[in-house]
């Protein structure tokens, strides 16, 4: 690697100096006003984003392709190796299960009679569109994923994004064919949710940790390890009982949740239209003030 | 159509190379690995490419590509847009002025230099963010992005090296 000389004398030039510092000047000058007109939610500037994220989607669709295959391969060795222990453990769960789902059935039934009786409304239909995620990795400071679907699909801002585990976060911006959601981990990640036995109140905080925090609980509520946390569907943003995490540490002012998802295993994702869109939007930016 | 104009296309996509290789370092980076705890701390590898570029061919890598290159990264990863650009201009503008220093040094004092440059702008990246949330990030997720990064370095620059020797040796 020689130094180029030609290039520098080149670049001495003094008015050319001049400009490319005017140049250079401008574009910071840019980069700082994209800040502020982001910090304002410039409506412009998120169909920039998206539209960018719909012509780079269709490339990061082909190059996920292989690390999921790999990811895959990796994962079924591991399950041939396991398959044994694993055969007895599923055995003695769906003993467990057919129990579960017996008991199930006679609660739905009981729970619909009672429903007739009271003339209670319908809760409202559910549609979802399935995604595959494209790109993960936001660095040290951000948790969101994008996914191959957007408009073209139906997926809508403010939308929620399942697996079969349980939440993963909400669709934040939406562009033709892909959309961006922001993890449930995320600094800017409030989630209404409550506490599965008690009912009680709170709101899943994240903080760009794998365990979020649960803020906003009524006094003197009993918390314990191991308590399982759902969504709330309070201020009708979130659609009500889908299963978030479970308790994993309780201190004076800090109770964290570890959530039912495996961050890195998530391929794909379940948007899912519950029919209550459309009241959340304005809660990305400004989440403090709400409860 | 006559062969000059066949060669002033060659010798633009040539020149568009440096550019063109970090975009897709970009997608390739930010592509889901499954590997457990990867996300957070992908390496920052259009550091690297600015890094590498701006001191062995700074005329394929003017501010402009570099400002496009951080909005790019910026909309893959979901930051605020501006930050990325900001934060690799400020590291181009810092590399630019030293890249006398580097030239013809040794493969480690270049290593060294990186780590500055990456101890820097992730602390840039670190409070730009911050005082846009209003709040203190925790910064530990960036010290392990910058040493995983610190770590693909090397592989990096041998790609970069190659590229430049196979493809750029007449641009």
């Amino acid at each position: 690697m020689k130094p180029r000389k030609g290039s520098v004398l080149r670049l001495a030039t003094p008015i050319k100096v001049l400009v490319q510092r005017f140049a250079f000047l401008a574009l910071i000058a840019a980069t700082f006003a994209l800040m502020m007109l982001g910090k304002a939610d410039v409506v412009v500037l998120e169909r920039v984003r998206s539209v960018a994220a719909d012509a780079v989607t269709p490339i990061l669709d082909a190059l996920s392709r292989p690390a999921a295959t790999i990811s895959e391969i990796t994962e079924r060795a591991h399950e041939i190796a396991a398959v044994d222990s694993e055969n007895a453990r599923l055995r003695s769960e769906n003993e467990r299960l057919l129990h579960w789902q017996h008991v199930a059935r006679e609660l739905a039934a009981e729970n619909a009679q009672l429903k007739a009786l009271l003339n209670m409304a319908a809760p409202p239909a559910q549609t979802f569109i399935t995604a595959r995620v494209v790109a993960d990795a936001g660095g040290a400071f951000v948790r969101s994923v994008l996914v191959n679907a957007g408009e073209r699909e139906g997926i809508k801002k403010g939308e929620v994004a399942v697996t079969g585990d349980g939440l993963v976060g909400r669709v934040i911006t939406v562009g033709e064919r892909s959309s961006r959601v922001l993890l449930l981990t995320d600094l800017n990640s409030r989630i209404p949710v409550e506490l599965e036995n008690s009912r009680e109140q709170a709101v899943l905080a994240g903080d760009n940790t794998d365990l979020p925090q649960l803020v906003h609980l009524a006094e003197r509520v009993p918390v314990a390890v191991g308590d399982r946390v759902v969504t709330s569907g309070t201020a009708g943003a979130f659609p009500p009982g889908l299963p978030v995490g479970v308790v994993t540490s309780v201190n004076e002012s800090d109770i964290r949740v570890q959530p039912y998802i495996t961050w890195s295993r998530l391929e794909f994702v379940r948007v899912v239209d519950f029919g209550t869109n459309g009241v959340l939007v304005p809660t990305l930016d400004r989440p403090r003030a709400k409860r | 159509m006559d062969v000059t104009f066949w060669q002033r296309l060659d010798t633009i996509a040539r020149r568009m190379l440096p550019a063109a290789i970090t975009l897709v370092l970009a997608m390739a980076a930010a592509v889901p690995l499954h590997v457990p705890g990867y996300a957070p701390v992908a390496p920052a590898v259009t550091l690297i490419a600015i890094y590498y570029w701006t001191i062995f061919r700074p005329e394929l890598m003017p501010a402009p590509a570099v400002f496009a290159i951080g909005l790019f990264q910026d909309i893959l990863s979901g930051t605020p847009l501006g930050v990325n650009a900001l934060v690799m201009l400020l590291v181009f503008a810092v590399v630019l002025g030293q890249r006398r220093f580097f030239l013809g040094k040794s493969f480690l004092v270049m290593w060294w230099g990186f780590a500055l440059v990456v101890a820097g702008a992730l602390a840039a990246v670190w409070m730009v963010l911050s005082s846009l949330d209003g709040t203190v990030l925790d910064p530990l997720p960036a010290v392990f992005q910058g040493m995983v990064t610190l770590a693909v370095f090397p592989v990096l620059t041998r790609i970069f090296i190659r590229s430049q020797q196979a493809l750029l040796r007449s641009v």
